[in-house]
């Protein structure tokens, strides 16, 4: 405890020096990050398969690459988003000018999470840099050769007066959370980010929480059999192609029409087999479970008999490679635990519906997800799912794409989080937006002062009604 | 709802959740998100506003004894240049925004869409008891959702006012107020909401939050703190003079979160500036400021004796330099200047929410900048000065969560600056456009075909597919085309 209250004090010493809030400074840190990433790719690919079995490919498409791709349209704008924005002035106020100037929070906090362990840290934390922070890192301890790679090379590449990386388990958790941070940054589950904010209130630290939820696809009839090659392909990726299912922005369940449903399962199947071959528990290319915990928690949805029942394709395990067979159910029972948790993991409960308009009450009835992916073509579904649904994002005819948009913000909406990242939403979520008004001791507006009488009254009603007509008029005597 | 013993219904925690389903319902229904029902809404606001003008006022003065003027400025025109900037702006503000997509994820199309959160609650103050509800209830109605208002009970003539006329003039479905204390406010934040808007002190706000946790519910929290005033020399000392007074006592008698709290200047500029003060209060308040109409009273007997200790302790009783009159039966204490007050005394290391206007002196003004950081960030921070230098430190060097160069409080009228606190003085912001913001969800949306499906995206992975889907992230165009050919 004393380590870490001295370990904050630095930190606040430092930001206070002002040095993390130069551009060079910001630049020198970003350029670190880029040469971390690029200098150790082989290493840091060796760490995630050890922790996830990531293969390299997935490795780099959703951590190195992101990471760098991130740090590098940091560098390139970081300059243009400290800059003060100027806001408009109604001519009332002449001479003066209005700003709003983004200022970094302080010492921030940034808990990261165990399924992408290199870039839902280092991505929040190039956010925290490019506004001016100082950092302290808590990898997640249920990665722990990337938590200790970090731990390890940080240090090397980027200001270790300013960024602090904080290695443990639930008591430095819990530690860390007791201490004042002027902003927190989580990815994790809900129950977590339910401590996290709640610790964060007895400071009044704001915080980001990046949670998850029950994402749906939808996949309705519009699709030609090409196209649903294609669709097929997609699904499986979102589902098992990006950390076997452990992502926020999986697909967690599929809804379809009841006739659809059979066919679909095939096809699914057939690519299943296509992209991990015959035996996926060989398949370099698929992920495991990351632990014992989630290993047993994921078998336990599986155990209620319904929904034994129901599986439809897959269901075998490898305890001892912790591996889960890429698996289908159909139409488990819906107040069962797999169909009312978050799943996270590779197992695909399909549930069918007589008309796939009735996916959207199915979906809205229940807590608004991370995202929503639709497979259709209909125009009028499409608008029906946007404006009847709520979810921290919509992708029609694809999948995890929009984690990939500089442009789009990144974030939940209720049980799946708020505050969002990504581009120059990273920068905005670590910088406090300043309002600046600037005015000059000229010209003097003598209504402004008490003695208050009816006159002042009536000038500073249309002053600010920006009505300046009125305003003259009153001067001259001619409005009453 | 249970019933005590005279029948009055009670609002408990189970009519709170009855509240709050039903405002459920009415958002789930849509009728809240349409264009029209929102304008409908604001522009009945403005309606209310005009036919009932003397009637707020009444109930203002009953509550603070608030001077005519700034009832009707900063409470009535505020809350009606809120509505009309609303009704002017909604379509645009309301439309989905484009967003750029790169080569990465070519060919597609992406766009953020603006939803409203749902069923919101506001917690409003009491010292602007009117602006603080209406304000917020407006940003609400503009972004589309369905919402329950709890205002102040420190300000009851207000209170009962507002769920007197509110009912009479916007749709009761969608926009309930619930009057009551500190167990009407408990069981509507036990309730599961979209969005928590409050306004109010730093101890409730962490209540406040920590009860959204339950719920992971965003929350807005405009909170206050010390706002201090920096007085640099060489300045047109009467123009700032009055601009601090106005901005002090003109704003409710001090008991406003963007009031000045203290001012810092030089040893030698202080004696200049508390006569221009004590000359500009006489010539605003007149000799008698106990009797002025144009001060408010303070709020109840609780806030009256918070005051009168601050005034009264040790160290601090002997530094008053002007003022320090009261009238307990009144509520009343007029305008008082305090020199040379000791920072660990009372009146420095709370927020004063009064009349009471401390007056620090340094040997540098620089020395300023240290005296605001060692405190918490405030609300808002402002400086007189001619000098560019200073103005530039000050800036860099001072958090709040906004600034004024040489002014006060008027941050709050322009539109287009963001109104909120950082650190203790708050999270969030408001007005103008941030308003809208402030109740929406910002949807992230995403637009794909089925033409250019590239396999590398898919398993099995190979070290080929590595670096073609290197080049892929970097979006870079000749970087894709030399990976597609080969040739990196």
């Amino acid at each position: 405890m004393e380590g870490l209250e001295g370990t904050l004090a630095e930190l606040r010493d430092t930001f206070k020096s002002g040095r993390t809030r130069s551009v060079a400074w910001r630049k020198s840190q970003l350029r670190g990050m880029i040469e971390f990433v690029q200098e150790n790719e082989e290493r840091i690919f060796q760490a995630l398969d050890q922790d996830v079995g990531k293969h390299p490919v997935e490795a780099y498409r959703d951590e190195v690459g992101v990471v760098a791709k991130s740090a590098k349209l940091s560098l390139s704008c970081v300059e243009k988003w400290m800059a003060p924005r100027k806001g408009d002035l109604p001519l009332v106020f002449f001479p003066a000018s209005a700003q709003v100037m983004p200022e970094p929070f302080g010492v921030v906090l940034i808990m990261g999470s165990w399924n992408f362990p290199i870039s839902l840290t280092l991505d929040p934390l190039i956010a925290a840099i490019s506004a001016g922070n100082a950092v302290v890192l808590k990898p997640s301890e249920l990665s722990p050769t990337c938590s200790s790679f970090l731990a390890e090379n940080i240090p090397k590449y980027l200001d270790p007066k300013s960024i602090k990386v904080i290695e443990g388990g639930i008591d430095v958790c819990e530690q860390l959370l007791q201490q004042k941070w002027d902003k927190i940054f989580f990815t994790g589950s809900q129950r977590v980010g339910r401590i996290v904010m709640t610790a964060a209130a007895q400071h009044l630290t704001p915080v980001t929480l990046e949670l998850g939820g029950k994402s749906p696809a939808i996949m309705d009839s519009s699709s030609n059999p090409t196209n649903m090659k294609v669709i097929a392909k997609r699904i499986v990726g979102a589902k098992w192609g990006s950390c076997s299912g452990q992502a926020c922005i999986a697909i967690d369940y599929l809804l379809v029409e009841e006739r659809f449903a059979s066919d679909l399962i095939d096809l699914l199947a057939k690519t299943i087999k296509q992209f991990y071959g015959e035996n996926p528990r060989e398949s370099k290319s698929y992920c495991k479970i990351v632990n014992k915990n989630n290993f047993k928690r994921l078998l336990d949805l599986l155990k209620d008999p319904l929904v034994e029942a129901s599986v439809a394709y897959g269901g075998s395990v490898d305890e001892e490679k912790m591996y889960i067979e890429p698996t289908i159910l159909l139409n488990p029972p819906l107040d069962s635990q797999i169909m009312t948790e978050e799943i996270f993991g590779p197992l695909l409960p399909i549930i069918t519906l007589d008309d796939i308009y009735e996916s959207i009450d199915f979906i809205s009835s229940r807590p608004k997800p991370l995202a929503i992916y639709a497979f259709t073509r209909d125009e009028k579904f499409k608008k029906q799912i946007l404006s009847r649904t709520s979810s921290g994002s919509v992708t029609f005819n694809d999948t995890l794409l929009q984690f990939l948009c500089d442009s789009l913000p990144f974030g939940g909406v209720g049980q799946s989080g708020f505050g969002r990242y990504h581009g120059k939403y990273s920068f905005d979520t670590f910088s406090h937006e300043k309002a600046i008004l600037q005015r000059g001791f000229f010209p003097e507006l003598e209504p402004r002062y008490p003695p208050w009488n009816s006159f002042k009254l009536h000038f500073i009603k249309l002053a600010y009604a920006f009505n300046y007509i009125g305003l003259i008029l009153l001067l001259l005597g001619l409005k009453k | 709802m249970a019933t005590t013993e005279e029948g009055k219904t009670v609002f408990d925690v189970e009519a709170a959740n009855v509240l709050s389903k039903e405002l459920r319902d009415v958002f789930a229904s849509g009728k809240t998100r349409s264009y029209e029902w929102r304008i409908s809404q604001l522009k009945s606001i403005v309606k209310m506003c005009d036919e009932h003008e003397e009637d707020i006022a009444d109930a203002l003065r009953q509550d603070l004894s608030k001077p005519q003027l700034e009832s009707i400025v900063y409470e009535l025109t505020m809350v009606k240049n809120s509505c009309t900037l609303a009704i002017k702006e909604l379509k645009h503000w309301m439309m989905p925004e484009k967003a750029k997509t790169s080569l990465t994820t070519f060919p597609s199309s992406a766009e953020i869409m603006s939803e409203p959160l749902g069923a919101v609650l506001i917690i409003s103050a009491w010292n602007y008891p009117f602006l603080l509800s209406m304000d917020p209830l407006v940003a609400a109605i503009a972004a589309g959702n369905a919402m329950v208002l709890k205002p102040s009970e420190l300000a009851p003539a207000s209170s009962s006012l507002l769920a007197k006329l509110l009912p009479k003039y916007l749709d009761c479905c969608s926009i309930k107020v619930v009057e009551g204390a500190v167990s009407e406010t408990c069981a509507l934040l036990e309730q599961k909401w979209d969005k928590i808007f409050y306004t109010g002190n730093g101890r409730v706000g962490r209540i406040v939050m920590a009860a959204a946790a339950k719920y992971l519910t965003p929350v807005v929290l405009e909170l206050g703190g010390k706002s201090p005033v920096v007085v640099d020399s060489d300045i047109d000392i009467q123009v700032a003079t009055r601009r601090i007074i106005v901005g002090k006592w003109g704003c409710n008698n001090g008991q406003a979160c963007i009031s000045p709290d203290y001012i810092i200047t030089t040893k030698d500029c202080a004696e200049k500036l508390v006569d221009s003060l004590k000359k500009e209060l006489e010539a605003f308040y007149g000799k008698n400021p106990l009797e002025s109409k144009d001060l408010s009273r303070i709020v109840n007997s609780d806030h009256y004796a918070r005051l009168t200790n601050l005034l009264d302790e040790d160290k601090v009783s002997g530094k008053i330099v002007y003022g320090g009159e009261r009238n307990e039966a009144n509520l009343r204490i007029a305008p008082t200047i305090l020199l040379g007050v000791p920072q660990n005394s009372l009146i420095m290391k709370e927020e004063i929410f009064g009349p009471l206007l401390p007056i620090l002196t340094v040997s540098k003004i620089e020395d300023s900048f240290d005296i605001i950081n060692s405190g918490t960030k405030p609300l808002a921070a402002y400086l007189f000065t001619n000098n560019k230098k200073l103005k530039q430190q000050f800036l860099m060097s001072v958090s709040a969560g906004g600034v004024v160069i040489n002014d006060t409080a008027l941050h709050l009228t322009v539109h287009s600056l963001p109104f909120g606190g950082v650190g203790e003085s708050g999270m969030g912001s408001y007005h103008g456009k941030f308003s809208f913001d402030a109740f929406t969800h910002k949807k992230a949306v995403v637009y794909r075909s089925f033409v250019g499906d590239a396999s590398v995206r898919y398993p099995p992975y190979t070290r080929g597919k590595l670096r073609l889907m290197r080049a892929l992230i970097t979006g870079n165009v000749w970087t894709i085309l030399r990976a597609l050919l080969g040739w990196s």
